[in-house]
């Protein structure tokens, strides 16, 4: 027998590491240290119910457990073998107390969709995805459906495009079917730019067959046969990993001609891209699949009308893709069952920033900001006190503690200021400056912007600059109206999605962090404590001893003062390095 | 390989492959066998996991313990990697993260020797679709 | 076709007027066609050349159309049915302005020293809109590049605004590729590959960049200093030579109408500038004739023998632009053109010898000045080839741009100079030397000297309207008393390539190809004043070459007395061992001079 005791730094927070060392005296003093483990673990992602304990086989689940429980557990359940009644799990909707985990209601949180058989299966082993019914969605449709059939699934499933800006799936490809031409394109879109997103190299390293049959599925639907992964250059194992399953499916015939013994004909081939931000953007990936710089045009023409080589083209992206073999597997009424009224289905985000369980995360729509980051995410690292969470990357917004139970779908994300993006997700905390957090994303758009039109090549520039000045304590209050009209003019007057949104992360912290600005430019103070230029360190009279600490270690000579005198730090020359903080052993060093 | 040339064929490849993978974790099956999957995705091999793989690989090996130890994609726990999931026969599959060599170690001498839980597990918290 | 069809027609709204208009049509031009005068940067459109720039970069075009949730580039946006537009919202103007701002906070302000001040359309936007500060200029970065010389062009992309019509020139409608944006953000710009200096690129010289550029990022290398110190030089006698196109563009940088003729005034206002001798390129352009003609005829000669060595089509060598082209891109066929030298290099070298010979004055003590509508001619003059000992054909060669610039420092008042004379023997021509400066001209020339060389017979006619227009390839079969000789006509590199590509794979139906690089031929020369768009000039200035032409009394190069006294006294015959030795040429592989390094 095992008991499991959650070692996740929330239940650690709240005395975990106690109730394993009471489990285990208490065993021992039973005499049952030998046959009894206590186990800590990772986080069991129910950070809110925590410390929680396991007892496997049993697999009972006890909840909010503390350290004086432990004497109960084990002469209850360990001993008697009957579970501790008011520590079980109360499923929420039933409100009973459950034993198991199965009747535990939605106690698990994510549900994966899209990354069904990542880390499941063997991704170079094509019997392996097709042990997990690999393959025959697309045997479905060639046997069973009719184009139009197969459109109208992935219609009424109410997919909608997982690469940012949620058009629906399903009409995408019934205007990509409308258009007539001699050859048309299925084009994957894997040119993952947001900065810390990876959900896309993740399915293409994990299950890269779901994206080649989702491909001959779309192929098939629109009538295509032809199909074009673009993928960055800086993903050499996904790259790897989808030539070895291309080259699997094509021995099976399951890329090729006649897929199946039917009468369609499908192939794949990839081609690199340079890992510019902007390629993500569909006419600017075409247009360097071409071998032209990798800049937008104006829309329309859309792709679905003209797009790679001028043919009828229909991009989607890699977790769009991996989603749709299920749902013709499993039936749309499946998937709408999941999520909320306008946005069906599961998307994965990378958790990323001031939060425990950094990871990989795959959540229905409707799930709520609190669900994942305080759940799933394990909470804000080192028990610091939330302040912000970035959706969308770059092209996103902020969102605050306000929105924290808005449920969160393709629609309510923009309704809040911000968007689903690709799903980067960055947590942030309390010392955080939001100033400084606008700033990082826009030094992200302006190394990436393509250049193309003035607004966003220059634009974005300027922004930057303005933020620098800010951040520098250099700002003023007509800075902010500036700022914010240079924001609001580069989304109304940017060519393509990058320009569009570059201004966003601005805008919504200033939309929900204008206090903030008004402290840097006002009072030239940064509130979060993390602008460098704005940090004043200064001796504590009282406090020096004059033990010469400070000044010995300043890099720059900037601390005199006299032996067993108080110290003094020269502003002037001060480089804010913190050298004196750290040295002080008296805490006489005040920052602020 | 032969092509496969209706759905039939692909539907006995998948019956065979399943029937094959459902042996090996069958406790007492001729088959049954230690499987051991290892995140490979590149955030799990930065931070590892391809020596800890092969260490798996030599060390079930040497020790005379039968055991199927494969590759697979990533299973999101990016806080905790390099990590491995062990499953053995008739058994549900149990995830470990931090996975270093003394841990490597400890999961062959503890968990699959003798079954004993060792620390470093991470719960499953995600729902599977089938 | 057009006329079978009935166009389809959609009615919108703009500016709360309504408009019917072809679907199809960009907002930007039904606005135009109500009278409602969009302002724009980057986008430029030559109707009549099939030629238009709409990258949608600039964003200074952005109006409001109902319904849509950003502003739209009115330039390549497309009326939709039932839209409803506006131009001059305060969203609209606050956005052009912002725009605009951002476009100059990233320009240098060093008008009163550039060289496009005054003909510089980001200055007549900044006008326009009334931008008097760019606010945040203080902390502004601004994005500096290299400066890039070469023989014919400056390079100066601190002033590059990103408007790519010099990209699309040099890659759409020349196909020559020297040009692309390069970098990517606020760092990018459009220049050769790896940033490398122009003379190291395919790049031509033929200028068309310059021709098109909005700003002063892209201007010719100016040569006026130099005139000016030998023409001050009393050791030196100073000669000069004008192109045909320049007396048809000239007038228009003085606020003459495009198409007016300044001839006479052209030929004063040099005497005025102190030039010992004023003399015509179309003299060389007439002995060019005479040389190239000859050429034909003996290759056409040969060809109907069955000789396969014939060499045809016979190529037209006159354009510097497209020698350098196909030196670049057709090296394998650079025995194909005709040797005869360009008119401006004929003429540098009879100046030098001939003329020379006849006054006295020594080879080094002459300076032979060109005015041409040309960039390319600049890097003409001084290929190694084209010089004795060191010392050039023709020394210093500035376009008409550069002139008009160098009589205004001079103070003359050019509308009111009475007309002149060009200087003797080098100054007189013939109409067929005029029309070289438009398409089609040159071999129009031939044509008519080679007919009646060729039949004896006199031409009854001497307009070949066959020859004429504007379309960027034209074909013509002309009769030579029986002999149907087939003409090809390209202008525009983009359209060289084409027929090039033709001769290469052996199907090329012609016997002669005249190939003029720019569009329009030299009246559409890199050197030549700014259309800024309006390709109404261009045919405004083909209209005075052909009215030039008209009003000659001789039109045909052969009887042109002083070109037949020239051979009489020194050259003997057309493509003669002298002949050749003086005006004829060879060209070069320069495939390997485009180096690519790091």
């Amino acid at each position: 027998m095992h008991l499991l005791v959650c070692g996740g730094t929330s239940c650690r927070a709240s005395e975990s590491a106690l109730i394993a060392e009471s489990l285990k005296r208490e065993l021992e003093e039973k005499g049952l240290g030998n046959e009894v483990q206590v186990i800590m673990t990772g986080c069991f992602g129910l950070c809110e119910k925590g410390p929680v304990v396991k007892v496997m086989p049993d697999n009972a689940f006890y909840v909010q457990v503390k350290p004086e429980d432990a004497a109960v557990i084990v002469a209850e359940h360990v001993i008697k073998g009957k579970p501790v009644q008011r520590l079980l799990y109360v499923n929420p909707s039933t409100g009973e107390h459950v034993r198991d985990p199965r009747q535990m209601g939605s106690y698990r949180k994510q549900i994966r969709i899209a990354l069904r058989n990542c880390g499941s299966i063997n991704p170079e082993n094509v019997n392996e995805y097709i042990a997990r019914e690999g393959y025959a969605a697309i045997g479905k449709c060639v046997a069973e459906y009719t184009a139009a059939d197969v459109i109208d699934v992935i219609k009424k499933s109410g997919l909608r495009g997982r690469g940012g800006a949620g058009f629906p799936t399903g009409l995408k490809w019934e205007i990509a079917s409308k258009n007539r031409a001699d050859q048309k394109y299925v084009v994957c879109n894997a040119d993952e730019g947001d900065p810390g997103a990876f959900m896309d190299r993740s399915v293409l390293e994990g299950d890269p067959h779901s994206v080649l049959e989702a491909m001959a599925i779309c192929g098939y639907a629109i009538g295509a046969t032809k199909g074009l992964i673009y993928i960055r250059a800086e993903y050499p194992l996904a790259i790897q990993r989808l030539k070895i399953a291309i080259g699997q499916a094509r021995d099976y015939g399951l890329l090729g001609n006649n897929i199946l013994g039917s009468d369609f004909s499908f192939d794949i081939d990839l081609r690199y891209g340079a890992g510019a931000f902007v390629c993500g953007e569909e006419t600017a990936l075409i247009h360097s699949m071409e071998g032209l710089r990798g800049e937008p045009t104006n829309k329309p023409p859309f792709p679905a009308e003209s797009g790679f080589m001028g043919k009828p083209s229909n991009v989607n992206n890699v977790e769009t893709f991996a989603s749709v073999p299920v749902i013709i597997n499993k039936g749309w009424e499946w998937f709408s069952s999941i999520g909320t009224e306008k946005s069906k289905g599961t998307k994965v985000f990378a958790l990323a920033g001031k939060i425990n369980n950094v990871g990989l995360i795959e959540v229905p729509m409707g799930i709520t900001l609190r669900e994942i980051i305080f759940e799933i995410g394990g909470g804000i690292k080192n028990g610091k006190k939330f302040k912000a969470v970035q959706t969308g990357g770059p092209s996103g917004g902020c969102l605050t503690e306000h929105h924290l139970d808005t449920p969160i779908d393709f629609d309510n994300l923009v309704a809040a200021g911000s968007m689903m993006g690709s799903g980067g997700m960055i947590v942030m905390d309390q010392d955080d400056c939001m100033v400084s957090i606008a700033k990082f994303f826009l030094e992200f758009t302006v190394e990436e912007s393509c250049g193309k039109c003035a607004p966003c090549r220059i634009g974005n520039k300027r922004i930057y600059e303005l933020l620098t000045h800010i951040t520098k304590g250099n700002g003023t209050p007509a800075d902010l109206d500036r700022l914010r009209n240079m924001c609001l003019v580069i989304k109304d007057t940017s060519l393509c999605g990058l320009g569009q949104t570059s201004p966003n992360p601005v805008l919504s912290t200033m939309d929900n962090f204008m206090d903030e600005y008004m402290a840097h430019v006002t009072e030239k103070r940064c509130p979060a404590g993390s602008c460098r230029d704005l940090m004043k360190y200064t001796i504590i009279e009282e406090k020096c001893v004059g033990c010469t600490a400070c000044a010995r270690g300043c890099p720059v000579n900037a601390i005199s003062g006299e032996r067993k005198e108080p110290h003094f730090i020269d502003q002037e020359k001060c480089i804010k390095c913190d050298a004196c903080f750290e040295r002080c052993k008296f805490g006489a060093v005040l920052i602020n | 390989m032969e092509k496969l040339k209706s759905i039939a064929d692909l539907e006995k490849v998948r019956i065979e492959t399943k029937a094959q993978l459902d042996m090996r974790a069958t406790d007492g099956s001729p088959e049954a066998v230690v499987q051991v999957r290892v995140a490979m995705a590149t955030c799990g091999i930065a931070s590892g996991a391809r020596p800890i793989m092969d260490f798996f690989i030599e060390e079930l090996d040497k020790r005379g313990i039968g055991a199927v130890v494969t590759q697979t994609g990533c299973m999101g726990y990016c806080y905790a990697e390099p990590t491995v999931e062990v499953q053995l026969p008739g058994q549900d599959p149990v995830v470990y993260g931090f996975v270093d060599r003394k841990r490597a170690d400890e999961i062959i001498e503890k968990y699959i020797r003798n079954g004993e839980l060792v620390e470093g597990i991470i719960p499953v918290n995600y729902e599977k679709i089938d | 076709m057009r006329g079978r069809m009935t166009m389809e027609t959609i009615k919108l709204t703009i500016d709360n007027k309504q408009i019917e208009i072809e679907k199809g049509t960009t907002i930007l031009s039904a606005a135009r066609r109500m009278g409602i005068d969009i302002p724009t940067l980057c986008h430029m459109k030559l109707d009549d050349l099939n030629i238009e720039n709409k990258p949608g970069g600039c964003r200074i075009c952005v109006v409001e159309v109902q319904g849509r949730r950003n502003l739209s580039p009115a330039c390549i946006t497309r009326c939709d049915e039932g839209a409803v537009v506006r131009t001059h919202t305060p969203r609209v103007m606050n956005a052009r302005r912002t725009v605009m701002e951002f476009i100059l906070s990233d320009h240098p302000k060093d008008c009163l020293i550039c060289p496009k001040s005054g003909n510089c359309e980001l200055q007549d936007m900044a006008i326009r809109l009334g931008i008097r500060e760019i606010p945040g200029q203080e902390i502004a970065e601004m994005s500096t590049y290299r400066k890039d010389t070469s023989p014919s062009i400056i390079r100066d992309l601190d002033k590059c605004i990103m408007c790519r019509r010099c990209e699309m020139m040099c890659n759409e409608v020349q196909t020559v590729g020297a040009l692309s944006a390069v970098n990517r953000g606020f760092m990018a710009v459009v220049a050769p590959a790896f940033e490398q200096n122009l003379e190291y690129s395919p790049c031509t010289y033929c200028g068309q960049c310059v021709a098109v550029c909005p700003t002063g990022a892209l201007t010719e290398v100016d040569h006026t200093g130099d005139v000016l110190r030998a023409i001050a030089d009393p050791s030196k006698t100073v000669v000069v030579q004008t192109a045909p196109a320049v007396r048809a563009a000239l007038g228009e940088e003085f606020g003459m109408k495009p198409g007016s003729l300044v001839t006479g005034k052209l030929v004063s206002a040099l005497k005025e500038l102190g030039f010992d001798y004023v003399f015509d390129t179309d003299f060389a352009a007439d002995l060019t004739i005479m040389e190239e003609g000859t050429e034909l005829l003996a290759r056409l000669g040969k060809f109907l023998n069955g000789d396969e060595d014939a060499n045809i089509p016979i190529l037209t060598s006159c354009c510097p632009g497209w020698v350098n082209f196909f030196e670049h891109n057709f090296p394998d066929l650079k025995d194909v053109p005709s040797t005869a030298k360009s008119p401006q290099q004929m003429f540098g070298a009879i100046a030098k010898s001939y003329f020379a010979e006849k006054i006295n004055v020594s080879r080094k003590d002459m300076v032979v000045v060109s005015i041409m509508p040309c960039l390319a001619k600049k890097y003409e003059s001084q290929r190694p080839e084209f010089s004795v000992d060191g010392n050039p054909d023709v020394d210093f060669s500035i376009s008409t741009r550069e002139l008009a610039h160098f009589i205004k420092q001079a103070n003359i008042d050019f509308n009111n100079l009475p007309d002149a004379d060009f200087d003797r023997p080098l100054g007189e021509s013939t109409g067929a030397g005029v029309i070289f400066g438009n398409t089609g001209g040159v071999i129009e020339a031939a044509v008519r000297t080679a007919y009646e060389l060729y039949t004896g017979k006199k031409l009854s006619r001497l307009d070949f309207d066959e020859l004429r227009g504007m379309e960027g390839v034209r074909q013509a079969t002309i009769d030579f008393d029986g002999f149907p000789l087939n003409i090809g006509i390209a202008h525009g590199l983009g359209n060289a390539r084409k027929l090039l590509d033709d001769v290469r794979a052996g199907r090329s139906k012609f016997h002669a190809i005249e190939v003029m690089a720019c569009p329009g031929g030299c009246i559409g020369g890199g050197g030549q004043p700014l259309h800024h768009g309006d390709s109404s000039i261009l045919k405004a200035r083909a209209r005075a070459i052909y009215e030039e032409d008209k009003n000659k009394p001789i039109r045909v190069s052969h009887e042109n007395p002083y070109i037949i006294n020239l051979y009489k006294e020194f050259l003997g015959e057309p493509n003669s061992e002298k002949a050749h030795h003086l005006l004829h040429t060879h060209y070069f592989d320069k495939k390997a001079k485009i180096i690519v390094k790091q």
